[in-house]
């Protein structure tokens, strides 16, 4: 019902989703919560703001604040390449940005296609994940990001 | 069609009739005869019942048909108002007040009935009309038809018709409508009811004015005049088969009543009340003649959400951005034309902004508004005869800090009341008048707002101050004995810090002072208190006009910039590194004889550092935190600015030491030092 535009027959039952990289893995993004996807900017760093928030960015006259999500994940930081973007979404009325790798493409996943998380693990570092996707003998691990940005204000 | 849309109109008009009621309670209070007053009293009950009744809250509109009966008599004469009347009306006011903050917070009335209130007003209203006969039983609906009727005025062109339409043999009615008082959609109801009697009738005059019915600029009910055919049977008949009409009153008008009846009428009751209401209140000059005018003006008025207004601020900002950019480029381009554009872009800017700033400014009576019938209450639970004189309540501010200010001044204001102003008793004792005094001042001081609260009670008794100080362990004694009488009153703004004797209902608690003193200061504002034991005390409390867009000072930070507003900023001076000295191993600078705490951003701020040869000039920012000073070490300076105020937005709100970003010329993001957290 999220959904505006689709080609597929199943409107009802499936949704898009924003795909990224970060390190080897492949994670996706509800489309309706990302605004858009921007090249990197001058972060200004937050003095005194959890090591993950990487600072705030000028978005056209808009203060955002920026996570890495590779820090947030405890993944090794790397330099910015060229393929670095942020993704700019939604969490509550907020908007927030997250580093990620690159942005590979854009899927539709119906709800077959999606495994919920508990099936497998009660690892509690699997608190931002919210199923894992299968398309064409791919997996794509679905964030949930309202629990990664809410836990970042907690710790915070 | 969806009712929220009129839920939002009617609790905005409803705050607007309750702050007027209280007003015209507290007037009232003092000049029970006057008529004008209670008519206006009247007429907000009465509007606020319908209003109520026609968004379904039945609650409410039962209350207020309460109130309005007690009302009703107390115009007549029947009964005599006194100050447990006027008590009870108070007591109506806060229940009509909950009720509309209830509907406000869950969009229903709630539960609550305040069936004493209804009883007590009840007990009132039977109690006093008994003796006399001649009043109907139910005062409302013949009242409010009889209120509707004399409005009802027949002018020259309408009686000239009726005239001549009776002259051909037809009839005149003068129809009352009365809607159902649950009706929602007031103007669709009054349309079929106009159309059904458009096709039988030609409708010669209505009031109210057809286009304020089509606005549903109306209670419940509605009159017109019409000439017609029709019996007077048939009509009513057509009319109440019309759903949601409750009663339809028809009365045959004669071209006799028609000459005779508009003069002979008007003069009496209530129109011209109404009238000679305007005039008189224009005279007098008291808030309430606002109020009044506010009615006609609605024509003039938009009323705006205030987050468009955040919007449209919001774009001139980033103008103003986008302006100073353009005069960075032209240092470079020496193109005249070019420099003459950026000098007319820039005063273009200025007044868009000025005039944006004014939009979003609203006078402190906004917040005034409250404190009469505050002090009232207060000096009654605490026995005292107070005075509250405000001034310069047409002062604007800023929106963002009107919403601020309030619960301060209200803390402000209770102290006075319980500790400073003493019982009448003990001022008569002390040659004083009985009544204490509060002024309230509201003024324009350069960029800056200055609110006085001035009592003339028993002042700060610094002695006290000084031993529960000491008591509390806050500074030694002999320290203490040093303390001038600004430290010792300092003391006052500490946390749970209280002097009085007993902990009262008012206040004395200990979670006053402080409270104030961080909620002003995070506003950018500060403090401070005048005081002479006996004669009285004053707290003066500066404010910055806005807080969206503030003067600053552009520091640079290793490679990081940062803005610090001017504000509180005393001076700039530049030291050697030998003059830096130790105390208690915290670094410190002497400054015409005064010792300054010495504060290294770089290292409060964990800046990255970047190499830089020793033993060279220090650049220090002394700033102000209160009385207090404290110098920031900052590795150079970019200069002075007008900066943006924006928020870090939620997920980074509290965050400390930074107090907001800003936008610079080039697009980058600066933070902006918030000094009060940063200095000690």
């Amino acid at each position: 019902m999220e959904i505006k535009t689709s080609n597929k027959i199943d409107i009802t039952d499936s949704k898009q989703y924003v795909v990224f990289r970060l390190d080897t893995e492949e994670y996706a993004l509800d489309i309706q919560r990302v605004i858009e996807i921007v090249t990197p900017t001058t972060i200004t760093r937050v003095p005194k703001a959890p090591n993950y928030v990487k600072g705030v960015i000028n978005l056209r006259g808009e203060i955002i604040p920026v996570i890495g999500l590779r820090e947030r994940f405890n993944l090794p930081v790397i330099e910015n390449t060229e393929d670095t973007r942020i993704i700019i979404f939604k969490v509550d009325e907020a908007t927030i940005g997250g580093i990620v790798d690159s942005v590979a493409e854009v899927i539709q996943l119906s709800k077959q296609e999606i495994e919920k998380v508990s099936n497998f693990s009660n690892d509690l570092s699997l608190d931002f994940i919210y199923g894992v996707g299968k398309v064409n003998e791919r997996i794509v691990t679905l964030l949930n990001i309202d629990r990664l940005v809410h836990h970042a204000k907690s710790e915070g | 069609m969806d009712i929220g849309q009129y839920l939002e109109l009617f609790i905005e008009e409803s705050k607007e009739h309750l702050q007027n009621l209280n007003q015209n309670l507290l007037e009232l209070e003092k000049n029970p005869e006057d008529m004008i007053i209670l008519n206006e009293i009247f007429r907000v009950a009465h509007t606020l019942k319908g209003m109520a009744g026609t968004m379904g809250f039945s609650k409410m509109s039962t209350l207020t048909h309460d109130m309005e009966n007690v009302l009703q008599e107390i115009r007549n004469g029947v009964i005599k108002l006194n100050s447990k009347i006027v008590d009870v009306l108070f007591q109506c006011l806060d229940a009509l007040e909950n009720y509309v903050n209830n509907i406000i917070n869950t969009g229903n009335e709630g539960e609550q009935t305040y069936e004493d209130i209804i009883k007590i007003l009840n007990v009132i209203f039977e109690s006093k009309t008994l003796d006399v006969s001649n009043i109907p039983p139910i005062g409302e609906e013949t009242e409010v038809s009889g209120v509707d009727n004399e409005h009802f005025v027949i002018d020259e062109y309408a009686q000239n018709v009726i005239n001549k339409a009776i002259d051909k043999g037809m009839n005149a009615y003068k129809i009352t409508v009365k809607l159902n008082q649950g009706c929602v959609l007031k103007a669709a109801r009054a349309f079929i009811v106009f159309r059904t009697l458009e096709q039988k009738t030609d409708v010669i005059k209505s009031e109210p004015k057809v286009e304020d019915i089509e606005d549903e600029k109306f209670g419940s009910q509605f009159t017109v005049a019409v000439v017609s055919n029709e019996k007077k049977e048939n009509l009513i008949a057509e009319l109440k088969a019309i759903s949601e009409v409750d009663e339809v009153i028809v009365h045959t008008l004669t071209s006799k009543e028609v000459s005779s009846q508009p003069q002979q009428n008007i003069p009496e009751k209530i129109l011209p009340e109404k009238e000679e209401n305007l005039q008189t209140e224009e005279e007098k000059d008291t808030p309430k003649a606002e109020n009044q005018t506010t009615k006609p003006r609605t024509g003039k008025t938009v009323r705006v959400d205030i987050g468009r207004l955040d919007n449209l601020m919001n774009l001139v900002s980033e103008l103003i951005i986008i302006k100073t950019r353009l005069e960075d480029i032209e240092v470079t381009d020496s193109n005249q034309d070019y420099g003459e554009a950026v000098e007319y872009l820039e005063r273009i800017t200025t007044n868009l902004h000025d005039a944006v700033m004014k939009v979003r400014m609203v006078p402190v009576e906004m917040v005034f508004n409250r404190f009469p019938r505050m002090i009232r209450d207060l000096a009654k639970e605490l026995g005292k005869k107070i005075t509250l004189n405000m001034y310069g309540s047409e002062t604007e501010v800023d929106r963002t800090v009107i919403d601020e200010i309030g619960d301060p001044l209200i803390h402000i204001l209770r102290n006075s009341a319980d500790h400073g102003i003493e019982t009448p008793e003990k001022r008569l004792s002390k040659n004083k008048p009985e009544s204490g005094t509060i002024n309230l001042k509201a003024y324009h001081d350069g960029n800056t707002v200055v609110i006085e609260i001035q009592d003339d009670g028993a002042g700060i008794d610094t002695e006290k101050v000084k031993q529960k100080a000491i008591e509390k362990g806050l500074v030694n004694k002999d320290i203490a004995n040093s303390l001038s009488q600004k430290e010792i009153i300092d003391f006052l703004f500490k946390p749970s810090f209280s002097t009085a004797d007993k902990v009262t209902d008012v206040s004395g608690r200990g979670v006053g002072l402080d409270v104030v003193k961080t909620k002003i200061e995070a506003l950018g504002g500060v403090v401070e208190v005048e005081t002479e034991q006996g004669k009285g005390s004053k707290f003066i409390i500066r404010l910055p006009l806005t807080l969206a867009i503030i003067q600053a000072l552009m520091v640079i930070l290793g490679k990081e910039k940062y803005a610090i507003p001017l504000s509180s900023i005393k001076e700039i001076i530049n030291i050697k590194p030998e003059d830096i000295k130790l105390v208690q191993k915290k670094e410190v600078i002497l400054l015409r004889n005064s010792v300054i705490p010495l504060i290294r951003l770089d290292k409060v701020l964990d800046v990255p550092k970047i190499e830089e040869s020793e033993n060279k000039q220090l650049t220090v920012v002394i700033v102000r935190k209160g009385d207090k000073f404290s110098g920031f070490v900052v590795d150079n300076l970019i200069g002075q600015q007008e900066i943006v105020i924006k928020s870090l937005g939620k997920h980074l709100s509290g965050i400390k030491n930074i107090a907001g970003a800003t936008i610079l010329g080039d697009g980058q993001v600066a933070l902006i030092l918030d000094v009060n957290s940063l200095a000690v």
